[in-house]
């Protein structure tokens, strides 16, 4: 016994050296595994509050192409307004048609909270978005974020108390349901960790007809993303022999350059699709 | 107690740096990842002991991981070039740590030459565990080697700028704590 205890005391730093070297080791593989980091919350909560206060001064140098977003996002919503449109009718009475501002026989499925980005980063092969609003707020995960022109930006991984990380397109992990705006067909769109302007939509049969400058939307397949949010326009169409399936380069719609507001939006049904889901594979495993 | 007090801002101020500067400035290349972060780890005193080495590597790793959402990844690679720093001073200058004329590491107390090999090997050292571990998850093992060298070479160039733009005023030893 004594020995032992002299063997420790004598090997001390090599001990810690592995201790500490394993916890590390257990953190990153836990946090690739389940997008759970152990002490997330305390920590999230700090680096938060440092990251508000750096934000503070960069929003202003981001604040012209911003405004441009939003007024052209503000411009799309006025030609939406039922007083542009007039009835067809010989005497040209105008009448406001309340059908189109009817709630009744409708029922909301989606709910946005806006939030701003105080860390954000492009270089890293997996970038995680932080933005202002966490659980106190109503985030959860699993929530889509979009910019402030209505372009996909990512989904929520976690979140603490008053922050939450969010995985931006920009991960390699990344994947979010996509349609081709002109064919409505349906594809994954990823991120190869290249070039922080482009993303990857991989195996489009080669008989969908696809041009450069097609528009990709999100699709109404996803659980988290509202269909016919813009994701990002066809840049290259390269096919693949070995599949004989075409992959897209796609340009992203959103500048993740200088994201600043954006929209987290919360699918109500969520949870019952989900288990839904989950039920249906257990009832007939593969 | 002002001896914690600067190495505690010296620590502070090079992770918010690296999350605010290096990290968020648009990259020449993918691969050409500028590091900075782990400088305090080299210039710590000689004096230290080597578990305090390790525990001061661990928090400095956790803490820039903290910002960047990669729990553990920075954290590996400082816990691992704070093991292995007192082996090479011990190499490049085969003497007792107490024969030594100045508290810390720097290019005046061990000269250029040794001092840029020491700088050298825990760079390599440090961003090759954590390209490794990075391209364990994903990647190709060409881009591994390229990123370890690109990567190490910018940070090469950043620290000697570094030395060079912001000479440490240093002090001599004395026998006063």
């Amino acid at each position: 016994m004594r020995n032992i205890f002299l063997f420790i005391r004598r090997y001390i730093t090599f001990f810690t050296f592995l201790i500490l070297q394993g916890l590390s080791l257990w953190f990153l593989f836990n946090y690739n595994r389940f997008h759970r980091a152990k002490f997330l919350g305390m920590a999230n909560e700090v680096t938060g509050r440092v990251n508000t206060q750096f934000n503070k001064v960069e929003e202003y140098f981001k604040l012209k192409e911003e405004n441009r977003r939003v007024h052209r996002l503000n411009d799309s919503l006025l030609n939406l307004m039922p007083g542009n449109f007039m009835q067809k009718d010989s005497s040209f009475q105008l009448k406001v048609d309340s059908s189109s501002l009817d709630k009744n026989g409708f029922y909301r499925r989606y709910i946005f909270r806006p939030a701003i980005v105080v860390y954000n980063t492009v270089n890293a092969q997996k970038n995680y978005i932080q933005i202002n609003k966490g659980a106190s707020q109503g985030i959860k995960d699993n929530m889509a974020v979009i910019g402030s022109d209505g372009s996909a930006v990512g989904v929520v991984v976690n979140v603490s108390a008053n922050f939450s990380q969010v995985m931006s397109l920009l991960h390699v992990q990344s994947t979010v349901s996509v349609a081709l705006k002109k064919s409505g067909e349906f594809g994954i769109i990823e991120w190869d960790g290249k070039d922080p302007r482009y993303l990857i939509i991989k195996r489009i049969p080669k008989t969908v007809e696809v041009v450069i400058g097609d528009t990709i939307l999100t699709s109404s397949v996803s659980f988290n993303f509202p269909p016919g949010y813009m994701v990002g326009t066809v840049a290259d169409i390269k096919l693949d022999n070995t599949s004989g399936m075409n992959s897209l380069k796609v340009k992203s719609a959103a500048n993740f350059y200088n994201l600043q507001q954006v929209h987290v939006i919360e699918n109500i049904e969520y949870d019952e699709q989900i288990r839904l889901n989950a039920e249906t594979y257990k009832k007939n495993p593969k | 107690m002002s001896n914690f007090l600067k190495y505690f801002f010296r620590f502070a101020a090079f992770i918010l740096i690296q999350v605010y500067v290096l990290n968020k400035i648009p990259h020449l290349h993918r691969f050409i990842v500028p590091y900075l972060y782990y400088l305090p780890i080299l210039w710590l005193p000689f004096s230290i002991s080597r578990i305090w080495l390790l525990i001061i590597g661990f928090i400095t790793g956790l803490s820039l991981d903290y910002f960047m959402m990669t729990p553990g990844l920075h954290a590996a690679a400082c816990v691992l070039i704070a093991y292995f720093r007192p082996y090479i001073i011990n190499v490049l200058t085969p003497k007792d740590s107490s024969e030594y004329n100045y508290r810390e590491p720097s290019p005046i107390a061990i000269r250029w030459t040794p001092y840029a090999i020491y700088v050298f090997v825990l760079t390599l050292l440090h961003h090759g565990y954590m390209v490794f571990l990075e391209w364990m998850d994903f990647g190709k093992f060409t881009d591994f080697i390229i990123k370890v060298i690109a990567t190490t070479v910018i940070s090469m160039l950043l620290i000697f700028t570094v030395e060079l733009l912001f000479p440490r005023s240093l002090k001599f030893r004395t026998n006063t704590p």
